[in-house]
């Protein structure tokens, strides 16, 4: 018997797929993400939105609230550590977290190395914004990667740029001939096998979901029509005027994400969605999907 | 073997791993969103993913009755959270199962991810090599009823098991390359559509 093989890391995250990943910062939250269908919720104090108001530096949730959640549902639970922060991630495996998200929207502790995530026996999401950034992180061991989008914010945009770059640079790399993917291996700073891999491929070899940004689901649709297998909705559903109904609705959009009639009638009678912020308003400093290479 | 059409209920999890491995196998594969797509499908998969999301999503497009009524002519096989639904026993409002297996089944007993695992198991119908068996947060097979053949185990524990028209893994053969798992199933479809008697203990 062996625990924590990348084979066993990969495989919850294809459990995963075709569902809704649900951002809850307490018991109840969780139950109502829960009950709605999420297939899995990720525990956070505060959920995006609140940490771009609140400013300050953003750790690892208390344990202790995790434990709750953990307890209050049967679904995985996932919680986030700060980039490069390997002894928060450590403790969260000790607490029997079932996914951990190195996460850009906490404050990074590590400007130049992430976490070495092949040392744990937990599965690991991280964000990218490129294929580059998406092969780095599942060298280090990423059992799922997710655009990073702009998280907090309620705007796809960034989730859409990332999702088309990852997707393009994915379809390039399968027209090249093998002399040359050392040098394309070289410009996107990735590890040149499993640059190889996905030429061969034509995908990453891991789950790839989509993440920052998605609030309605019309989003969840667009995002899963660009190729993505699962959602990620932090601030968009507990930040709405109807975290209930729009979290099933939520659930619903990702099964049918192809069927229009379902979107419409899921969309119908929906309250107000988050009120958001343009990305392109931020300032360079204030855009989480910077942190992170 | 091509004219069989499998399904495999699309609602949430790991439904295109399994069509592929169906595929694979030589069968026709379909994902199954829809009530009326039952009629054209002679075999259902239940996958894995979370239990607690499907039940949930049962009535919207597809309904529970709907597959049972389809289970009472037609070989279903569950795997992980699939199993879950074909057995009995859950005591969780929130958890629909059709009760089609004897079988009562602890949700998450093996622990949280980290205790996820792989081993290799003997097949009964095939003992010659072992199977790769991946466990990802697994249901555990408590109790069995009298009807239920044991196909595999896993530390004295049955993982893989037959009665009448069902098939349950509480492991997951679509992850692996490994077909036999989705050959046997495979070929009781065939039986059962030639009309021969499903096999039991």
């Amino acid at each position: 018997m062996k625990k924590g093989t990348f084979e066993v890391k990969v495989g919850l995250a294809e459990m995963l797929k075709g569902g809704v990943i649900m951002d809850v910062t307490n018991v109840e939250q969780a139950k109502i993400a829960e009950d709605a269908g999420a297939s899995s919720v990720m525990a956070l104090e505060r959920i995006p939105a609140d940490i771009r108001a609140h400013g300050g530096i953003s750790r690892m949730s208390n344990p202790e609230m995790i434990l709750k959640i953990k307890e209050a549902v049967s679904i995985p639970v996932m919680a986030k550590c700060r980039i490069g922060h390997f002894a928060e991630a450590q403790i969260l495996q000790e607490i029997g977290v079932d996914f951990i998200d190195e996460s850009e929207v906490l404050t990074p502790a590590d400007e130049e190395n992430h976490i070495w995530k092949q040392d744990f026996n937990v599965p690991f999401v991280c964000g990218c914004r490129n294929l580059g950034e998406a092969l780095r992180r599942i060298g280090e061991g990423a059992a799922m990667i997710r655009t990073k989008g702009e998280p907090g914010t309620g705007d796809i945009v960034e989730a859409v740029r990332h999702m088309r770059g990852v997707t393009a640079e994915i379809r390039r790399l399968s027209t090249l001939d093998k002399s040359e993917l050392m040098a394309t291996a070289k410009i996107l700073g990735a590890p040149f096998a499993i640059v190889e891999w996905v030429a061969q491929n034509g995908k990453l070899p891991v789950p790839n979901f989509a993440a920052g940004g998605i609030a309605t689901p019309a989003d969840a649709s667009l995002m899963m029509q660009l190729g993505a297998e699962a959602v990620f909705v932090g601030s968009g559903i507990f930040k709405s005027d109807d975290p209930k109904p729009r979290a099933e609705a939520m659930v619903k959009a990702i099964t049918h994400y192809q069927d229009f009639a379902v979107l419409a009638e899921v969309s119908r009678g929906l309250k107000d969605a988050m009120v958001g912020i343009s990305a392109s308003t931020l300032e360079e400093n204030e855009k989480m999907a910077k942190r992170g290479w | 073997m091509s004219e069989l059409n499998i399904g495999v209920l699309g609602i949430q999890g790991a439904y295109e791993k399994h069509a592929l491995s169906i595929a694979l196998a030589g069968a026709n594969a379909e994902i199954i969103k829809y009530r009326e797509q039952l009629d054209q499908i002679d075999g259902l998969i239940l996958p894995g993913g979370e239990s607690t999301t499907m039940s949930k999503m049962m009535g919207f497009r597809i309904d529970y009755k709907d597959i049972l009524a389809f289970a009472e002519k037609k070989p279903v096989f569950g795997t992980c959270a699939g199993l879950i639904l074909l057995g009995k026993g859950i005591d969780d409002p929130r958890i629909h199962q059709f009760e089609l297996m004897d079988v009562s089944v602890a949700r998450n007993a093996y622990g949280s991810q980290k205790d996820s695992f792989i081993d290799n198991l003997t097949l009964v119908f095939d003992k010659e090599n072992p199977f790769h068996a991946v466990f990802i947060r697994a249901p555990q097979i408590e109790n069995i009823g009298d009807d239920i053949c044991v196909l595999a185990t896993c530390n004295n524990t049955p993982v893989l098991i037959e009665s009448n028209l069902y098939l349950g893994a509480s492991f997951h053969p679509e992850l692996t390359p490994d077909l036999r798992i989705h050959k046997y199933f495979i070929q009781k479809i065939m039986e059962v559509k030639n009309g021969k008697t499903p096999k039991s203990a």
